[in-house]
């Protein structure tokens, strides 16, 4: 638990995903090689922050 | 949306399956450089295997070089979709084989997820559902901000009963996802329009591009199919053909063959520009970008399809696929919950934490 969080807060990091998905969803429209790469990452970042966020608390 | 999320799971690896589950005549090794066959002589091979039956298009193999598609009907307004597709090898112009795609896996994930079997109207209602599906998401992210109020990013209570736990799943892969979603559900209602878009293209830009043919009769005789895409590609320099609509299909007039060509960057392949090909005399008549309608239309389709970025972007579309799963599933199971409970979800989530830490 934390303090309450202003609009801002709660939305930066969902923002700055949100806008690295879509360079991901762009780059591989634009060329191929280096191109694709970045999407594969860019829009791999969402799966894998998942599993970490998953992954981070089911020991306990 | 369930029904989408899950059929197109395969539909992502379609060539794959496909490959996988049915054997096709390989076309011959032709070593760089070998020219193509001529078009003509290719074409009547093809139609000797058909006998009765009409050209619609003759189609490049996108994925395969080596092969080449005749597509046939029986007559040249019936409708393409029942049209026999026949493959043809590039290089030889020889019959290679005419797969029925009509009842592969693939095809039957392909009606379910794009028309459920019910033609136009099916379209249009999956069409709605996409709608339905951005709006969803638009609203979810408008409920993120208070139910993320006292969490951080990305918090997940696994100590927490059941409702807290998938309420947290759902907040976390929802907003992870929300770009990918909007994207891939809003390309999917365009194309949806997709009969539609065609259709306003042949009413508008073909007609006018062809108008002053509209009285003349169908030509008795075509002239050669290879010297059209030969002028074709003269006209349009830089550009690969991608196909050609006979005189008299839908993407055509009945005067002209539409030779469409595309461009080689991943973009600029996905935009087709055709050009008219008078087919008495074997001339251009016009040559003209797409509306954007069209163009609107063409830079969807990968953005849906997630074909675009090699074998690892398929890969990532099918894991973002299943995390869209997860969140559906988690979603209907919250919604349930709160109305059997009868009270709001805040209020659930608030009982539920008393009896974890009274």
């Amino acid at each position: 638990m934390v303090a309450h969080r202003s609009l801002s807060q709660i939305f930066a990091a969902p923002l700055v995903i949100a806008i690295v998905s879509t360079v991901g969803l762009i780059s591989a429209l634009v060329g191929d090689g280096w191109w694709d790469a970045v999407s594969w990452v860019a829009l791999g970042l969402p799966v894998l922050l998942y599993l970490l966020f998953i992954w981070r608390r089911r020991p306990n | 949306m369930l029904l989408l999320c899950i059929t197109g799971l395969p539909l992502i690896f379609h060539d794959e399956i496909d490959d996988l589950l049915h054997s096709q005549v390989k076309p011959t090794e032709a070593p760089a450089g070998t020219p193509p066959a001529d078009l003509d002589h290719l074409l009547a091979n093809a139609l000797a295997r058909a006998p009765g039956k009409v050209p619609h298009f003759l189609i490049w193999d996108r994925d395969e070089p080596g092969a080449m598609w005749v597509s046939v009907g029986p007559t040249i307004d019936a409708d393409p979709t029942n049209n026999l597709l026949i493959r043809m090898d590039t290089h030889t112009g020889a019959y290679l084989d005419s797969p029925d795609v009509t009842g592969r896996f693939t095809y039957i994930m392909l009606k379910l997820h794009t028309d459920m079997f019910a033609g136009l109207s099916g379209k249009l209602f999956l069409g709605l559902m996409g709608i339905l599906f951005c709006v969803a998401i638009i609203s979810g992210i408008v409920v993120y901000a208070p139910s993320m109020r006292k969490q951080r990013f990305g918090a997940y209570r696994a100590q927490r009963t059941r409702v807290v736990r998938w309420l947290d799943v759902h907040n976390l892969a929802g907003i992870l996802l929300v770009a990918w979603t909007l994207v891939v559900g809003f390309t999917g209602v365009i194309n949806t329009w997709a009969d539609l878009v065609l259709k306003m293209w042949q009413f508008g830009q073909l007609a006018e591009m062809t108008a002053q043919y509209k009285d003349r009769p169908v030509p008795s005789k075509l002239t050669s199919l290879n010297g059209a895409v030969e002028v074709a590609r003269h006209a349009v320099p830089g550009m690969t053909p991608s196909f050609v609509a006979f005189p008299g299909t839908l993407f055509s007039s009945k005067s002209h063959y539409a030779v469409f060509l595309h461009g080689d960057t991943p973009l600029t392949s996905r935009l087709l520009k055709p050009a008219l090909i008078d087919a008495e005399t074997g001339t251009l008549t016009d040559s003209r970008d797409m509306p954007w309608y069209v163009s609107t239309l063409y830079v969807s389709q990968p953005l849906h399809f997630g074909d675009y970025g090699g074998m690892p972007l398929k890969i990532v579309w099918a894991l973002l696929d299943i995390l869209t799963i997860f969140i559906l599933v988690t979603g209907v199971y919250l919604w349930m919950r709160r109305r059997r409970a009868g009270v709001s979800q805040e209020r659930a989530i608030a009982n539920a934490a008393s009896i974890d830490n009274p």
